[in-house]
């Protein structure tokens, strides 16, 4: 099976000092990935390389077989949420509408009435067709976050690259927001990267620990040596407050 | 003032106040939620130099005014996406422009006679052909913001996604600064190149207060832009001061009133 996006031996480094070291991974049709790591661990670096948006200083990036500015259309991107300008004047629609351009042959872009469709089925699939006309700065942290997914959606995906999705919202409608993952995932593999542990653990497939180096393991399950080896400090710090479900028993702690 | 309409200056004057906010209602939305108003003051005032390069070799003084303002957008644009501090090649433009400026005309043989007018403007005096200039800019920026509306709005959003979308945003960022350069010119005749960045920005901002969309603010700040020159224009001539800077004043005026409103209707 020839994966979506392989990273193969991958460096990358800003103004000298490393992010990412050596990092391979394989991300297939039907993956859920969880990516996990503290701040600074490189998970934000990690998805802008695999999107081709920076180079990486050694190592491959494949996206379906080329190079990722030729198929980067085939992902879609949710960026972190504070990395947007709500106040800017737009619409819902307008915002989502944005993730067909990738499709529309340039120069002078126009939306054609197929384009508005899938938008406006991007925001159903999300439950916010309703607010289709309203104006992204007058919406709630949550909405904002689901019109960003939507936009995503629209680029209609093969895989999904999440950048902290829940960080700005509160339990509830985190919970809500994996519930729309895990019915997304039917018809395309995801990738969530994340801080927080506990949030994506239950959620996920697969999951992969980054601390500048990735550690992948092939099942949901989070293992002390694993947190260990990714946050090199001691693992009673981390896993408190992490749901116990989540942690391998005692004994079975033997790592990957 | 209805007599005052009878004057052809005083038609000019309007006419001119009419095309230049067309311009700017348009450039200067994008330049307020692009927040790149500081660009706008560097390119405007490195235009200076090719006014003084104009005086020295004898041509028209807004076509120098052209060539250094588009060549200042190129250069801010392609030095910050190079990875060179913004501000500090924003700054360098800014003073190196005036710096020519005032050494070609002090080369330049005789004295300069209307050269505050280039600094402060002077809506008073725009020559019949410098109407058809600011038409002809207004068509071709007119026409480039159309046929560019979507990769704009992209780029100005959310440059990063608009990369993804593969967009080349640096091209299409560098001719919105060339579109900017081009309304500062425009502006030059009307307000100076000292007092473009209001003229530039403040019906904009005002438009912005009051209107959701991007077209909506462009529409509100062309209107905005025709009725502030206008009055500005208007006092000038009743109460004998200069053009550039009652035209300025009535925009700050506007704006505080505006500021004023949205907050009280906010609290209220």
């Amino acid at each position: 099976m020839t994966p979506i996006i392989s990273l193969d031996h991958v460096w990358y480094s800003y103004d000298g000092s490393p992010v990412l070291e050596d990092v391979t991974l394989d991300v297939f049709d039907h993956d859920f990935l969880g990516i996990i790591g503290p701040n600074g661990g490189g998970k934000t670096t990690l998805l802008k390389v695999m999107l081709g948006l920076l180079a990486p200083q050694k190592g491959r990036v494949t996206v379906r077989g080329g190079s990722p500015a030729e198929h980067r259309t085939a992902i879609g991107y949710v960026p972190q949420y504070r990395t947007f300008d709500f106040g800017y004047p737009v619409r819902v629609l307008d915002v989502v509408l944005m993730g067909r351009l990738g499709h529309i042959p340039g120069p002078f872009r126009k939306y054609s009435q197929k384009d508005r469709n899938i938008a406006m089925e991007a925001l159903e699939a999300m439950g916010i067709a309703d607010l289709a006309g309203r104006q992204v700065d007058l919406m709630s942290g949550g909405q904002q976050q689901k019109v960003i997914l939507a936009r995503a959606l629209a680029t209609e995906p093969e895989v999904l690259l999440l950048d902290e999705p829940t960080n700005h919202v509160d339990v509830r409608t985190e919970e809500h927001f994996f519930g729309i993952l895990k019915d997304l995932h039917k018809r395309m593999a995801i990738v969530v990267v994340s801080h927080d542990i506990g949030a994506i653990s239950t959620h996920v497939d697969r999951i992969a620990c980054l601390n500048r180096r990735l550690y992948v393991h092939d099942s949901g399950e989070i293992t002390g040596s694993m947190l260990a080896e990714a946050y090199q400090c001691p693992i009673e710090l981390i896993a408190h407050g992490v749901p116990h479900r989540v942690l391998a028993e005692h004994g079975e702690d033997t790592g990957p | 003032m209805i007599d005052l309409l009878g004057y052809q200056f005083f038609q000019n004057a309007l006419i001119a106040g009419f095309l230049a906010s067309i311009a700017c209602g348009i450039v200067g939305t994008y330049v307020v939620v692009k927040r790149i108003s500081f660009i706008s003051g560097g390119i405007s005032h490195s235009a200076f130099g090719g006014i003084g390069l104009a005086y020295l070799f004898g041509f028209e003084p807004l076509f120098g005014a052209a060539a250094f303002a588009l060549l200042s957008a190129l250069g801010i644009g392609v030095a910050s996406r190079q990875g060179e501090r913004e501000d500090t090649v924003i700054a360098a433009m800014w003073a190196t422009g005036m710096a020519l400026g005032i050494l070609f005309i002090s080369m330049a043989p005789g004295y300069a006679p209307d050269l505050l007018s280039y600094l402060f403007g002077n809506i008073l005096f725009v020559p019949a052909s410098d109407l058809l200039l600011m038409a002809a800019f207004d068509i071709i920026i007119c026409g480039i913001v159309a046929l560019f509306y979507n990769e704009f709005l992209a780029m100005t959003f959310d440059e990063e996604f608009a990369t993804i979308m593969n967009i080349p945003v640096e091209r299409v960022y560098l001719l919105l600064l060339c579109l900017a350069a081009l309304t500062v010119v425009m502006m030059i005749r009307i307000v100076g190149v000292i007092l473009v960045i209001a003229l530039l920005t403040i019906p904009a901002a005002i438009a912005r207060q009051h209107r959701q969309s991007l077209h909506g603010i462009m529409a509100m700040a062309t209107g905005t832009g025709i009725l502030l020159t206008g009055v500005g224009i208007l006092f000038s001539v009743l109460a004998d001061v200069p053009s550039g800077a009652s035209i300025i004043l009535a925009c700050a005026a506007a704006y505080v009133l505006s500021t004023v409103i949205v907050r009280a209707r906010g609290s209220g």
